[in-house]
């Protein structure tokens, strides 16, 4: 018959139409500034800069290695370096940036500064009302409207968070066993100060005996 | 002496288009069709010789969303290009990544763990699933059918692109695959979701075919409208959907068995009238395929790492050389060609665009048809202009 098609065709619209009233998951838009949809957390928008503590200008973890200037595709990183130093999270002194701007404006929310950076200090951010009235200043961030804390990067991404925690506290464990051993060998080598003769005696005996394995290894090469 | 077209009539293989003579004495009436055309979702223009409402000659004009892609990849780093791949063809940014990571990893000899290799076929097919069926519905609301086959595939599309996001961070921009690998894993719940999803894959393709396919008027509009010869099409080097639907069997996933393709089980359907419902109908089967395939992903998935443990993210400087990466995309065949003069960006980076290459027979399938239907058989070539003009 014809027209079976089309009546068929419009049959299908008309079960999506009655069906809308009945099914909620026919309905498939939301009336935006009132409702919203749920967060999804994987998702990113524009980057931000961590910072541990409560002042952010001395929490910043970025060091300024400028890293993520360089690897950003469209160029909207830019940084000034300190020219001091002053005490990191783990009490290192570091350089830091003095001027870290991004232009959100040509941005492209790729994340790659967020991959290359090696000290976990450049997050995405999940903010995207951000429009102003400002065409040129308003879209470019400095470094105080960047700081967000790391409470703040918790709450929107937060298995990522927590893994990232688990990091860094690994690393400053590390790195305290590090210090401390530094510190215990300095101790061990002033105490060793007065008697230094002592030690350098042990490593010319530790010497030959070092060297030993080396020689038969030498003299094994010669039979094969 | 001789024209250039009788020049190339001596040559073995050259399809030469036919010339239509206008009848009649009235004069040709030439007419701009776009860059500003609702037919031509983007920035292209169509300069169309008509006869009453005969197409006698038909010249594509493109190059009005040219953004320097290929020259600015040769100047950033090999991962600094990554992102701006997305921005080809927006329909399908994750096969774009695909294709580009397969010719970096060609190029540096990297390998992909199985579980990284399995991820990308089910994020390739999903997107192959999303370019088809609103390529589907933009043909249809080409065809005046406003709106509604368009929104049905948009709300299943909404859908995959959550499961993108949820994945990714983004829905559109993803910025997923790496060199060896990908960026982030797959949880077990989004692995569930992507199953949840697949569910109901099926049920929206009847439904679309319910609504579509035995519509009188699609087929009094489609069917023998811009027919394209299998040997014009093997030619002018058409692949993808167009390509099969003038009955070629060709498909990269076949041909090439990249990735681990080899390993599913799929059909390739074929078109046998070469026309615009052909390659309608080609997209719809090609949808089910797809879904087996994800399904068959699903089942397999492995545990284990997703990224080559050797693998570097930036600063790599791979040996002097060049290699091809290509892949089937939603479009057709998809290839970044790249050499390397062992610095740490390319010495040339070339990108082989479906989309343009289907687009150079536009003139042949729409002469002598109306220029009505020259709307939809541009429809049914299905391109991004994004990627066009890169």
């Amino acid at each position: 018959m014809l027209g079976e098609g089309i009546l068929k065709g419009l049959g299908e619209t008309a079960r999506n139409f009655a069906g809308s009233f009945v099914s909620a998951e026919r309905l498939t838009t939301i009336q935006y500034p009132e409702e919203r949809a749920a967060p999804i957390e994987a998702t990113r928008d524009f980057p931000f800069l961590v910072y541990d503590g409560a002042d952010w200008e001395a929490g910043l973890r970025c060091v300024a290695c400028q890293i993520c200037e360089k690897e950003c595709p469209p160029k909207c990183i830019y940084i000034v370096k300190s020219t001091d130093k002053k005490p990191d999270a783990l009490g290192k002194p570091q350089i830091y940036p003095t001027r870290f701007d991004i232009d959100i404006s040509v941005c492209m929310s790729c994340q790659i500064c967020v991959e290359v950076c090696p000290f976990e200090a450049i997050k995405m951010d999940t903010e995207f009302e951000l429009s102003t009235t400002d065409r040129f200043g308003g879209l470019l961030y400095d470094r105080e409207q960047l700081a967000r804390s790391n409470e703040y990067y918790h709450t929107i991404h937060p298995t990522e968070a927590a893994e990232v925690d688990a990091r860094l506290a690994e690393e400053k464990a590390k790195a305290e066993a590090k210090a401390k051993a530094a510190a215990v060998a300095a101790a061990a080598k002033a105490a060793a100060g007065p008697a230094a003769p002592k030690p350098a005696a042990a490593a010319a005996a530790g010497a030959p005996a070092a060297s030993a394995p080396a020689v038969k290894a030498s003299e094994g090469e010669k039979q094969g | 002496m001789s024209t250039f077209v009788e020049e190339k009539d001596k040559l073995p293989g050259w399809n030469r288009p036919p010339v239509i003579e206008p009848d009649g004495d009235g004069e040709l009436l030439e007419v701009a069709m776009g860059p500003h055309h609702p037919s031509t979702h983007g920035v292209f223009r169509m300069d169309v010789a008509l006869d009453g409402e005969r197409v006698i000659r038909l010249k594509p004009v493109f190059g009005y969303l040219h953004r320097n892609h290929e020259k600015l990849g040769e100047g950033m780093s090999y991962l600094g290009s990554m992102p701006f791949t997305d921005r080809l063809d927006y329909m399908c940014p994750l096969t774009n990544n695909w294709a580009y990571a397969l010719a970096v990893e060609k190029l540096t000899g990297q390998e992909v763990p199985e579980r990284a290799e399995y991820l990308r076929v089910i994020l390739g097919e999903l997107t192959r699933v999303v370019n088809h069926a609103s390529a589907i519905g933009f043909l249809i609301q080409e065809m005046g059918a406003s709106g509604t086959p368009l929104m049905y595939a948009f709300k299943q599309r909404e859908k995959i692109l959550d499961l993108f996001e949820a994945l990714t961070g983004a829905r559109m921009m993803v910025n997923y695959m790496r060199f060896g690998g990908c960026r982030v894993d797959a949880t077990p719940a989004w692995l569930g979701a992507v199953r949840k999803v697949l569910d109901d894959l099926p049920q929206f393709a009847d439904e679309f075919e319910n609504l579509l396919r035995g519509n009188e008027i699609l087929m009094a509009r489609t069917q023998g409208v811009g027919i394209l010869r299998p040997e014009l099409a093997v030619n002018a080097g058409v692949t993808g959907p167009m390509l099969r639907a003038s009955g070629v069997n060709y498909d990269i996933r076949k041909v090439d068995g990249y990735g681990i393709y080899n390993r599913f089980k799929f059909r390739v359907p074929l078109g046998e009238h070469w026309d615009v419902y052909d390659r309608f109908m080609i997209r719809l089967l090609e949808m089910r395929e797809s879904f087996g395939i994800i399904d068959q992903a699903l089942k397999d998935i492995p545990g284990g790492p997703i990224m080559d443990p050797k693998a570097k993210l930036r600063g790599f400087r791979p040996k002097p050389g060049e290699a091809y990466g290509r892949i089937e995309g939603p479009k057709g065949e998809l290839g970044f060609y790249l050499i390397s003069d062992g610095g740490p960006n390319p010495y040339r980076y070339r990108i082989r665009p479906p989309s343009l290459i289907n687009l150079t027979v536009l003139e042949d399938m729409c002469l002598g048809s109306n220029v009505a239907d020259v709307v939809l058989i541009f429809g049914s070539v299905d391109i991004v202009l994004g990627e066009v003009d890169r």
